[in-house]
């Protein structure tokens, strides 16, 4: 009796089916605890995740590089409902509602991020303003002489230093990204979307060699989850 | 109404500009679903994300508007030749950009896969959410991705590519 390739196919088991809500963040905390006990006990697995990981980056790159749709698609709505016959106020029944839905919108790590992230940003806009403080003091004592032995282009706003797309780990410590962020020399200059937060690296352009390093050295952090390069 | 459309725009255009593979057809698209979203704002109960309440309309109407058109597969070979300005997965390989083949082999799945990859890796949905956005059980949502992703290794196996899985 010959059997056929499809019967000879081993089905996946319900951890495998289960990475990439893992990797999204999107697994219930018991689930996701079933998926780590897994994954420290079972390489193969692990290995898969890893491709699971990989596929999860590139799909997110993949869409973000396809734009966003023209102003007209805008203009061209708000013409449509200003002709409606009756205006009627886009607002769920009761505030509880709304709240709840947009909740339930926002991805586990999301929520967990949102409130550390807020005392991050006070954190980090202590230190930009120290650190415009700082300069404006600098700038101060500057030569004539000092600023012609810098290149024309960074004058003239050269090429902008380089930014991520970086997903921390939901343990992550405020103090964990800090020492991250003055290690690399980046701050936060956008964030939140889908648990991902931009980071500029320092105030330099990079070549594209030394950005490839920097997102690999990135990628290999504790506490980072997903590292993408951001235009 | 101008929250709303600033807040979810970009991501409703990108999921039926992937399911629609044509950026004016995208565009017509939203303006559509923000329409009747305007429209129906009334039956929105709060039971799902507004997100995925998103998404469910923005596929329905990518779907019908796929169904009109009679000439959808040449349409798909058409915008696939405008589109992939890139290198082709072979060529790409060649040159050991496995990120790029990677992309172009997500391009390159089927509608249903295309669909239930990006819900669960880019608009981030929930087994439940993608579910309920699709209208297939949980179950088949599992194993669907999962058949998706072995899709995926198959083609990035013949562009040259052997990621160790599965």
């Amino acid at each position: 009796m010959v059997l056929s390739g499809r019967m000879l196919e081993p089905e996946p088991d319900d951890i495998e089916l289960l990475l990439p809500w893992h990797a999204a963040g999107r697994l219930s905390v018991r689930d996701a605890r079933r998926v780590d006990e897994a994954l420290a006990g079972d390489p193969e697995l692990a290995r898969q995740y890893a491709v699971v990981r990989e596929e999860y980056a590139e799909t997110i790159a993949l869409n973000e590089s396809l734009g966003a749709p023209s102003v007209r698609v805008m203009q061209k709505l708000f013409a449509a409902i200003n002709a409606e016959p009756e205006r009627r106020s886009f607002a769920p029944r009761n505030l509880a509602t709304r709240i709840q839905g947009f909740f339930a919108g926002v991805s586990p790590r999301t929520l967990a991020w949102s409130a550390s992230l807020g005392a991050l940003a006070l954190l980090l806009q202590a230190g930009v303003i120290g650190a415009i403080l700082v300069k404006n003091e600098t700038t101060t004592y500057r030569t004539a002489s000092l600023s012609m032995n810098e290149p024309v282009t960074r004058a003239q706003g050269g090429e902008a230093p380089p930014r991520a797309l970086v997903r921390f780990v939901p343990e992550a410590r405020i103090s964990d990204i800090t020492t991250l962020l003055d290690t690399y020399q980046a701050s936060i200059v956008g964030g939140g979307k889908g648990g991902m937060f931009q980071l500029q690296f320092g105030d330099h352009a990079m070549s594209k060699e030394d950005v490839a390093s920097l997102m690999s050295r990135l990628q290999g952090e504790k506490i980072v989850n997903l590292a993408v390069p951001a235009q | 109404m101008q929250v709303l459309y600033g807040r979810h725009h970009v991501r409703v255009f990108r999921f039926g500009l992937r399911l629609v593979r044509d950026e004016q057809v995208a565009e017509d698209l939203i303006s559509e679903v923000f329409l009747d979203v305007w429209r129906q704002a009334g039956k929105f109960e709060g039971r799902s994300a507004v997100s995925t309440w998103l998404l469910a309309i923005t596929r329905f109407k990518a779907l019908s508007a796929l169904r009109r058109r009679k000439d959808l597969e040449l349409k798909d070979e058409t915008a696939n030749a405008i589109e992939d300005t890139s290198d082709d997965p072979e060529v790409a390989v060649t040159k050991k950009d496995t990120s790029g083949v990677l992309r172009q082999c997500l391009k390159a799945l089927s509608r249903d896969h295309r669909e239930i990859v990006d819900l669960v890796y880019y608009h981030e949905k929930s087994v439940e959410e993608v579910a309920e956005i699709v209208g297939i059980p949980e179950n088949t949502v599992k194993t669907r991705l999962f058949y998706a992703r072995k899709k995926l290794a198959d083609l990035l196996r013949a562009a040259g590519v052997e990621r160790g899985w599965p």
